[in-house]
């Protein structure tokens, strides 16, 4: 199980501070793709969602390209975060420990998170944001293909597309609702941005957050693993 | 139209039937919706399909074409047997008490005098008895066996409910209800219209619809009254005034006819054409035919008509044969005898039946001129358009002229509708590129001729050399300097001839009305029946002014109409024996004890008696007639023929083919499908759709998007039988001919039952050709038949035989 | 007959539609005008239709579209179905009446109903691409329409199209340009049966009466006036032989309201959903305020150095 939450190129490399390696170069392209398409498509739905947000569809040059570019990117964002999917999924397999964790959140709200088990390299509430990430962009893309009446109006019926505009309304404010969540979470634990621009995390960040990670992965350079101080690689 | 567009509002029942006014008239379909929403009318739809007049009928009946005047007859029967009669009128307006000729019987299907060889009648039997004082004898009691009445009784006997439906197909519960709201109309309260047109026209005994109708409204005295009538919707704007201004290769303007062969001088030609009355009082009004015909030949040559010379009478052509009708022209064109051809809008291409055989006619010509201003198929005749006109250009040798025209919407001039109504309009827009008006191309091609006559003489060039031509700019007559010559002048000062110190007209005055025409060469005028229609008071056709008092639906100060600015025809006959109308809320015209007055111009002289002088004035008589005389050739009364090509055998008439006085060239008889044909078992029809017009509107976008392609209607069982799917391809063949098309399957289409047999119904509509912005396509006359009426040899569109399949697509 | 409106007047004269005119506005609100217009109505008698398509061709005319010269497709509907450049479509059902054993062909001119609750404006996300005139008329003002389609998704009817040509959504205007200059919609205009019928919404249904009384007396005794109340009636009207059976006429809807799917996606959905990440933007805000960040501290640090230094010298 532990070989789950390791890769093969994540080093240690010792020093003062630790420095972990977290995510390779490709994980964060995909990770900032994902997350641009995500906040463009937020930005670009909400301007077409409620009329007080219309002034947004001026960020990409007013409505009619707000309504042809939205769909486009919520295409971009599949592909993309289909990518990261398959880069993360088994490590966001549900483990023993991640129910108690969730049971202890109110602790790791109140920044008591060693009152809560050991987490591996995600935490109960990363796993869940993966996932609802995961099912709602399904959602989303297949409701949002039913809406695109540029070229698929022909194959729904009106009914359906009632449907699915609603569905994919719901799913909007829940994507949006789960990226604020993530993206708070980001803020609040300090020391978490490094690991989406350098790809790297202290090695207290690990200890305080990921320690069963951390662990597994000084057990695995125990073991011989490459020269430290080597850098990520793809 | 006896009656007007605007009187069918004045009407209790609207029957439609040989023709579909919603379909093809829908702008005067209104004054139907018209008296339906304010009258509470009733409409009766009777035709092979549920139309979309039937759409809106109160009653449809289906019918088998080409059997109207078995249902007609048998409708006469109805009324005959169930004494639903207007007595009164029938004995005082109609020839119901004239005693006929012994000698005349009808037996077999064929009246007395038929010869086979000829395919024609010795008339001669055909008449009433003359009594001693040089008048028809007549029976007031109708005891008579002799009597019109009492033959004509005998005559529609046989026309039965039961024998209406093996013939027709349509079920007698059906027929009997149409039969009971028609006779309803006997009233003298009550009035029914029958609005028809190419429904009945086109038929080998196409007239003998008509008349059949025209019997039944007299039947029921619904001629001459406000909402009555026998209402012809015409098939084109204007076809109205072609046939007024005489565009028949036997007319002459106005009604008046070509001289034959065997007329060589004016008396001959006038001897046939007294017209003395038949009963004392009667006006006769023809016998003023002499006045009419001398005013128009002053019109043609000015002072080179005199009496000296019979008034130019050598210079109309005499014809050899009763006409050259269209079937006859192509006919001659392909045995090789007409070979040039001018063709003035008019696509006969299109038009014309067995396209094959009219492929073959205009590829043996020298010449063929097109004046039209669309790019026609027959302009194209030559060109190859792969499956839709499958010819080789280079083995035909005929030079084709194409003259753009104009449309009416870049000229000025008059339209007559269907109600006669004159009516001027004005130009729109400016004739697009190197388009010319009509009259300035007949204008340059006269001026030429004239010249190349004047200048190398010929065998006879005075007609052409002397003819009156006087316009102001003689290369472009103007509308309105066309109309004045239609209209008349005085050539000398013109009297009353009762009072010879009322002038009627000064020399070079335009004459008020054709009242004013003399016989002495001191009047000329273009067509009589239009005379008044621009007069000294100006240019009538171009009065707009809606008044109508009473709201009686005659609007006398719009525009003209001929004759006399006349709303209904023979409307003395809305008024009985003592001058009284029949129903005061219908009135027309009154006697007031002195003269008649009323809404409309009086239809009589209007100092004659009620009593003494009949409604009919154009008849010797003085009444209608249900029987005839001599003057069709097919019989004094209509009769029931099956079509040329007949899905059964003639229930009533078994040895019968067809009108047995239809004329048939040689050669096309071999080309009709036997009766009950087994090859070809289904009975087709063609018509046009109410999204285009003809073969005109395919060449525009709008109406080409309305209607986009050539398709054929059958019904839900046929296309079960045949294996044939909605919107799917079909072959469609005649012993003609072959078509493709798209299938429409409707239930508007249901199989009918006749003599035993299910008969199918193909309906196939016209519009479309290899020219234009629709999409290429086939037209029925691919398939049509090469025969005609046996009186006015209009072609048998509207009822011949074919097969069906499916099919793939056309390889284009 | 219906009384014909006089042509319009040569000298130039003031719009008598303008913006102050509006009562709604899509995405967006409108001041409630001075004065109400007269509420107008098309009326559309289907027992006088003879499905002659003079309509069609005078919208297409008046409205300068061009539409394509399609193919025949099994049936009379020319083109088959609305496009952006066909406003208004004549339908035709052959329906055979179970009652009476007989055919009848159900003609309907298809086309905006200018409903008083036009679900249209309703689901439009573009600020002022759909108007509501106080006289009834709904319009679209194509200089503000973003061509997403949610208009479709809001009509009852199934009647805007969005070209593809400039992306926008076409429907008919009820001739606002011509009834802005007194005169009746293009398609009343053509109509040779006075089965369209322009006037004032009071007049129409007048009028209306009539003719369900003559169609009664002929015995449609469920003739009547298709005004339907569940999109608050409409500015264009019907009358039917069989109004207790709208659908029979090509599937003219039975009760028509605007979908509870589109009232749940532009009624609650818009403001829970504001609500609800507004909530959870504002409680991660308070989170931060009174928790602070979660910091790494020096121990963690050293925490980690000593896990890998002990692991570097091959300590567990």
């Amino acid at each position: 199980m532990a070989a789950d939450d390791v890769k093969p190129n994540e080093q240690i490399h010792p020093g003062k501070p630790v420095i972990v390696d977290r995510y390779t170069v490709g994980a964060r392209i995909n990770h900032w793709i994902t997350a641009a398409s995500l906040i463009l498509l937020a930005l670009s739905g909400l301007a077409m969602f409620h009329p007080s947000l219309f002034f947004l569809s001026r960020l990409f040059g007013g409505g009619q390209f707000t309504r042809f570019i939205h769909p486009w990117i919520g295409v971009v964002l599949f592909f993309s975060f289909l990518g990261l999917f398959l880069r993360f999924w088994k490590a966001n397999l549900w483990r023993r420990g991640d129910g108690t964790w969730l049971a202890r959140f109110r602790d790791v709200l109140a920044n008591h998170e060693d009152n809560a088990p050991e987490v591996g390299k995600y935490n109960a509430g990363q796993k869940l944001v993966f996932w609802s990430m995961s099912v709602l962009i399904v959602i989303l893309i297949s409701s949002g293909l039913v809406a695109w009446d540029q070229y698929f109006s022909q194959y729904t019926t009106i009914d359906q597309k009632r449907v699915a505009i609603l569905v994919h309304s719901i799913a909007a404010v829940a994507i949006i609702g789960v990226w604020i969540v993530h993206f708070y979470s980001a803020i609040w634990v300090r020391g978490t941005i490094p690991a989406m621009t350098r790809g790297r995390v202290t090695g207290g960040w690990a200890w305080r957050h990921h320690r069963k990670w951390l662990r597994e992965l000084v057990a695995k350079s125990s073991k011989g693993a490459g020269p430290s101080g080597s850098k990520p690689a793809e | 139209m006896t009656n007007s567009w605007t009187d069918i509002r004045n009407t209790d029942l609207v029957v439609i039937m040989g023709g579909n006014a919603a379909e093809a008239h829908p702008c005067g379909f209104k004054w139907v919706t018209e008296a339906k929403a304010n009258r509470g009318a009733k409409l009766i739809v009777i035709d092979p399909r549920f139309t979309r007049s039937a759409s809106v009928a109160d009653l449809y009946a289906p019918i088998r074409q080409g059997t109207d005047i078995a249902f007609l007859l048998g409708l006469i029967n109805y009324c005959i047997q169930h004494d639903k009669v207007q007595w009164d009128y029938v004995k005082a307006f109609t020839n119901a008490t004239y005693v006929v000729k012994e000698g005349f019987t009808y037996k077999d299907g064929l009246f007395s005098g038929y010869d086979e060889a000829k395919r024609d009648y010795d008339k001669s039997t055909w008449d009433y008895d003359i009594g001693p004082d040089g008048f028809a004898v007549v029976d007031e009691t109708l005891q008579n066996p002799r009597c019109v009445w009492n033959l004509l009784k005998n005559h529609v006997s046989v026309y039965a409910p039961e024998m209406v439906e093996r013939i027709c197909g349509t079920p007698t519960d059906k027929f009997l209800k149409v039969a009971a709201m028609v006779a309803e109309t006997s009233s003298p309260t009550k009035a029914m219209t029958s609005m028809y047109a190419l429904g009945w026209t086109q038929h080998s005994k196409g007239s003998q619809n008509i008349r059949a109708m025209a019997m039944l409204q007299l039947v029921l005295g619904n001629i001459g009254i406000r909402g009555g009538g026998m209402n012809a919707l015409r098939g084109h704007s204007n076809i109205q005034g072609l046939t007024d201004l005489g565009l028949m290769s036997n007319l002459l303007p106005g009604y008046l006819t070509l001289p034959t062969q065997k007329e060589p001088d004016l008396a001959k030609y006038m001897s046939t054409r007294g017209f003395k009355p038949l009963r004392p009082n009667q006006m006769s009004y023809w016998q003023n035919y002499k006045k009419f015909f001398v005013s128009f030949q002053k019109s043609m040559w000015g002072d080179a008509a005199t009496p000296q010379n019979d008034f130019a009478y050598d210079y109309l052509p005499k014809l050899d044969v009763p006409g050259y009708d269209l079937l006859r022209a192509f006919e001659l064109m392909h045995q090789g005898k007409i070979n040039g051809y001018f063709c003035q809008g008019f696509n006969p291409l299109q038009a014309a039946p067995n396209k094959k055989k009219v492929i073959e006619s205009f590829s043996k010509l020298k010449f063929l001129v097109i004046m039209d201003p669309l790019d026609t198929e027959t302009a194209r005749f030559w060109e190859n358009h792969g499956p839709y006109n499958d010819v080789d250009p280079t083995k035909i040798q005929t030079e084709v002229y194409q003259l753009p025209s104009t449309c009416f919407a870049e000229d000025d001039g008059s339209l007559v509708n269907s109600g006669r109504w004159l009516q001027w309009h004005w130009a729109g827009g400016t004739p697009p590129g190197e388009a010319k008006r009509d009259t300035w191309i007949m204008a340059q091609l006269y001026l030429r001729l004239k010249a190349l006559y004047a200048k190398e003489g010929g065998a006879f060039p005075d007609p052409i050399v002397k003819l009156n031509w006087p316009y102001a700019d003689p290369g472009n007559p103007k509308a309105e300097e066309l109309a004045q010559e239609i209209n008349g002048r005085a050539l000398a000062r013109v009297t009353d001839t009762a009072d010879p110190t009322k002038v009627l007209a000064e020399p070079g005055k335009l004459l008020p009305a054709f009242a004013a025409l003399r016989d002495d060469g001191s009047t000329a005028c273009g067509c009589w029946i239009y005379s008044g229609c621009f007069n000294e008071n100006g240019n009538n056709m171009a009065r707009r002014d809606t008044s109508d008092p009473d709201d009686a639906g005659f609007y006398s100060k719009w525009a003209f109409s001929w004759p006399a600015n006349r709303r209904i025809l023979y409307n003395r006959a809305s008024a009985d024996l003592t001058g009284k109308p029949w129903d005061p809320s219908r009135k027309v015209i009154a006697w007031d004890g002195q003269k008649w007055s009323g809404y409309d111009v009086p239809d009589i002289a209007p100092t004659a008696k009620p009593d003494q002088v009949g409604p009919f004035i154009m008849n010797p008589e003085g009444v209608s007639r249900f029987f005839t005389r001599g003057m069709m050739r097919d019989g004094p009364f209509p009769a029931h023929y099956e079509p040329f090509e007949s899905p059964i055998v003639n229930p009533v008439a078994p040895k019968v083919r067809g009108n047995p006085a239809a004329r048939v060239f040689e050669g096309d008889m071999a080309q009709f499908a036997e009766a009950a044909s087994k090859e070809f078992p289904y009975a087709a029809t063609s018509y046009r759709l109410t999204e285009h017009f003809h073969f005109w509107t395919k060449h525009v976008i709008v109406n080409a998007v309305m209607q986009p392609e050539f398709f054929v209607e059958i019904s839900e069982q046929l296309a079960a039988e045949r294996g044939i799917t909605k919107g799917g391809w079909v072959r469609v063949w005649s012993k003609r001919g072959s078509v493709v098309a798209k299938a429409m399957v409707t239930k508007r289409i249901k199989p009918l039952i006749c003599d035993g047999r299910t008969i199918h119904i193909v309906g196939i509509p016209l519009h479309w050709g290899f020219t234009g912005a629709a999409k290429k396509g086939f037209g029925p006359n691919m398939l049509t038949p090469f025969v005609g009426d046996a009186n006015i040899e209009t072609p048998e569109y509207k009822a011949f035989l074919v097969n069906i399949e499916p099919a793939p697509g056309p390889v284009a | 007959m219906f009384p014909p409106l006089p042509n319009p007047s040569t000298t130039e004269t003031a719009p008598r539609l303008s913006e102050k005119d509006l009562i709604r506005r899509s995405a967006s609100t409108v001041p409630a005008p001075e004065q109400r217009l007269t509420e107008v109505a098309k009326l559309i008698d289907v027992s006088k239709c003879i499905g002659c398509k003079a309509c069609q061709t005078a919208c297409i005319e008046w409205n300068d579209t061009h539409p394509e010269v399609g193919a025949f497709a099994g049936a009379f509907e020319n083109p088959p179905d609305l496009t952006p450049d066909m406003f208004t479509l004549m339908r035709y059902s052959e329906w055979d009446n179970p009652e009476t054993n007989e055919l009848e062909w159900l003609i309907r001119k298809d086309g905006c109903m200018h409903c008083a609750d036009p679900g249209c404006l309703k689901a439009c996300p573009a600020p002022g691409a759909i108007v509501q005139y106080s006289n009834g008329i709904v319009d679209f003002v194509h200089e503000n329409c973003i061509g997403c389609g949610y208009c479709i998704k809001g009509c009852p009817f199934n009647i805007p199209r969005i070209s593809k040509v400039d992306h926008t959504a076409y429907k008919c205007t009820l001739c606002s340009d011509r009834v802005a200059v007194g005169q009746g919609p293009a398609c009343a205009k053509a109509c040779p049966t006075q089965a369209i019928v322009f006037g004032t919404k009071d007049e129409m249904k007048g009028w209306a009466a009539k003719r369900v009384e003559d169609l009664k007396s002929r015995g449609f005794l469920n003739a009547g006036l298709y005004d339907p109340p569940g999109v608050g009636g409409t500015h264009v009207m019907y009358v039917l032989h069989h109004a207790d059976q709208p659908e029979i006429y090509s599937g003219l809807p039975k009760d028509p309201r605007i979908s509870p799917l589109v009232e749940a996606w532009k009624g609650v959905t818009k403001y829970a959903g504001l609500t609800v990440l507004g909530v959870a933007a504002g409680v991660g805000l308070l989170h931060h305020l009174i928790m602070g960040p979660n910091r790494v501290s020096e121990a963690d640090e050293e925490h980690a150095e000593e896990l890998t230094e002990g692991d570097s010298h091959g300590r567990r």
